[in-house]
């Protein structure tokens, strides 16, 4: 996998949202586990959510994405432990009119119009979006009046954003939103949830494109097998896991290069030698000291993917 | 980045306002929805409109003793067509927003799970309603058939009763059957059951063995309830057709409540 060569900060720690989470969460899976038969989805899983921040749930299929998110809808119970949003039960009602969600749906009814279906889930609210806003925010402008059947994906995308957010719910969640989308169609409501981040609403975000997660959130948490592996910005899960790679000529030895410090690999690769650190400043400057012919010299952090595959390998 | 908590504003409609709202809209589109749904809406109401004006109409001057044949096929084919509008409607319908991943999106959001319920079955009704007015309308234009005020009232009473019974058996079905079979398990339950109960041929019409099975289906004790309206129809009392249908409803509708909690501990 091609090494994303951008710089990386190696003293200034990228500041976390430094009022979110110092507020208290306004939603929290406490030590849930969650059994369906003799398969284990959630394993003393605890994890919450805090005023205003965007969070990126990553993990493989089958990690158990989707059973946290059911449990903070409401719409499963835990085998044990407490789902809390809001202060109270998903299920409750109240609750249920401060959250908006964009879910994964096979079949929609074709045959009502966009406004139909705008018209039906703004009632559900008791203080919903003003229609015009909503077109205007999930970009259905102009096709209000086209039958559900009749809209292309991504407009079908666009139109379950919409009524994700038609009610002004103030915690929503998304479920894999871009999923089908061109690059602009995914740019554009990449701006649309930063649009709804300003305003101080809370995200949960599932997505398999790390671009996306990398890209949006304030923090991700990596989970697989029912457990969190891994939270933190996407800076720290990048540098917390594997550690920096450093790719250059030189004629150093193999075992020359294991005994430095904090080298966890080293490999060849076209003609370079690329040796994987975490602590990449001692090992570059021992490298330097001891071959004045190292040439060719790059200090790359992990793409996210990487980091996420060596989180979610066992 | 502003993380200030949104000041939530009072609401502007109060409780039952607002869930009457829901209530009405959740309905209306439901309707619409069915009505545009072309399949459901053409066969649903096209099919006992067609049955009838095969075979009532030819019916129309014949008599079995006092029964005028064209009457008591308008009192069966009544009970078809609202048994069929049930059981595609609601049976064929949440099946399939099951498996879709819709019902869960509108379970996730603040809907009262009555509302969705409501809809779903006024809308069988309203189907139900609609097929037995353009039968009622058919036989007494053409069929030759009288139906005095009274009696059209009582079989537009009972069409909502059955609309309902049978509203709670799709519900059922919708929960056990995988949606892509659900058309052609419903017809094979629908077809059968519509038979058996003398809906297209009076029972006295079939091999006695046949005949037996009728009182153990809920078709034949609704459309003996349907037929005494006119004065027409078995001998066993009135009172065991009602506790039959009655009884039959309630234990669709709880094993469908029994079904679904099991599901939600276990999904």
């Amino acid at each position: 996998m091609p090494l994303s060569a951008f710089a990386f900060e190696t003293t200034a720690i990228t500041p976390k949202e430094p009022t979110a989470l110092s507020q208290q969460p306004i939603a929290t899976l406490t030590n849930i586990s969650k059994r369906y038969g003799t398969t284990v989805a959630l394993d003393r899983l605890s994890l919450s959510l805090h005023p205003g921040e965007v969070v990126a749930l990553l993990g493989p299929n089958g990690a158990g994405k989707s059973t946290a998110v059911k449990l903070l809808l409401g719409l499963v119970a835990p085998t044990s432990g407490t789902t809390r949003v809001f202060g109270s039960d998903p299920r409750n009602a109240t609750t249920r009119t401060r959250v908006g969600a964009m879910l994964q749906v096979a079949r929609v009814t074709e045959v009502l119009r966009v406004r139909d279906h705008l018209d039906l889930f703004r009632s559900y609210y008791p203080n919903p979006l003003p229609v015009p806003e909503i077109l205007r925010i999930a970009q259905l402008q102009g096709i209000e009046d086209r039958f559900f059947g009749q809209l292309s994906g991504g407009q079908r995308q666009r139109l379950l954003f919409a009524l994700a957010i038609c009610g002004n719910p103030d915690l929503i969640f998304l479920d894999e939103p871009t999923v089908g989308m061109d690059i602009q169609a995914r740019r554009a409501l990449w701006g649309q949830i930063r649009f709804l981040s300003a305003q101080g609403k809370t995200i949960l975000l599932t997505t398999h494109y790390l671009e996306e997660a990398d890209a949006l959130a304030h923090r991700i948490i990596v989970i697989n097998k029912g457990r969190v592996v891994s939270q933190g910005t996407p800076a720290e899960i990048k540098r917390n896991s594997g550690g920096r790679t450093i790719r250059c000529q030189t004629r150093l030895s193999r075992e020359v290069l294991h005994a430095l410090p904090s080298v966890t690999n080293v490999e060849h690769n076209q003609g370079a030698v690329v040796v994987t650190a975490s602590d990449a400043e001692t090992v570059v400057r021992e490298m330097l000291l001891r071959d004045e012919t190292l040439s060719g010299l790059e200090v790359a952090s992990p793409a996210l993917e990487d980091a996420f595959l060596a989180l979610t390998k066992s | 980045m502003a993380t200030s908590a949104i000041a939530h504003p009072v609401p502007a409609a109060t409780g039952s306002v607002h869930t009457l709202r829901i209530f009405r809209k959740e309905a209306k589109y439901e309707f619409l929805k069915l009505m545009r749904t072309k399949s459901f809406s053409l066969s649903t109401i096209g099919f006992p409109v067609m049955f009838y004006v095969l075979f009532g109409i030819a019916n129309r001057n014949a008599f079995a003793g006092n029964i005028h044949i064209a009457k008591y096929m308008l009192g069966s084919y009544a009970c078809f067509g609202l048994i069929g509008a049930a059981l595609f409607g609601i049976g064929v319908g949440v099946a399939s927003e099951l498996a879709a991943g819709w019902l869960e999106l509108k379970r996730a959001s603040p809907m009262p799970a009555s509302a969705y319920l409501f809809a779903k079955c006024a809308s069988a009704v309203a189907f139900g309603l609609i097929i037995v007015c353009l039968l009622t309308v058919i036989a007494t234009g053409f069929g030759g058939v009288s139906v005095s005020a009274i009696e059209l009232v009582k079989m537009l009473g009972m069409t909502i009763v059955g609309s309902i019974s049978f509203a709670s058996m799709g519900l059922l079905l919708a929960q056990l059957v995988p949606a892509n079979a659900a058309p052609a398990i419903v017809n094979l339950i629908y077809l059968p059951m519509s038979f058996l109960s003398g809906l297209w041929i009076p029972i006295k019409f079939m091999p006695h063995w046949l005949q037996g099975i009728a009182p153990t289906l809920p078709t034949y004790h609704l459309s003996q309830l349907m037929l005494r309206i006119f004065g027409y129809g078995d001998s066993i009392s009135l009172a065991t057709h009602w506790n039959a249908l009655i009884g039959f409803t309630l234990l669709m509708l709880g094993l469908s409540w029994f079904i679904f909690h099991r599901k939600e501990q276990n999904a």
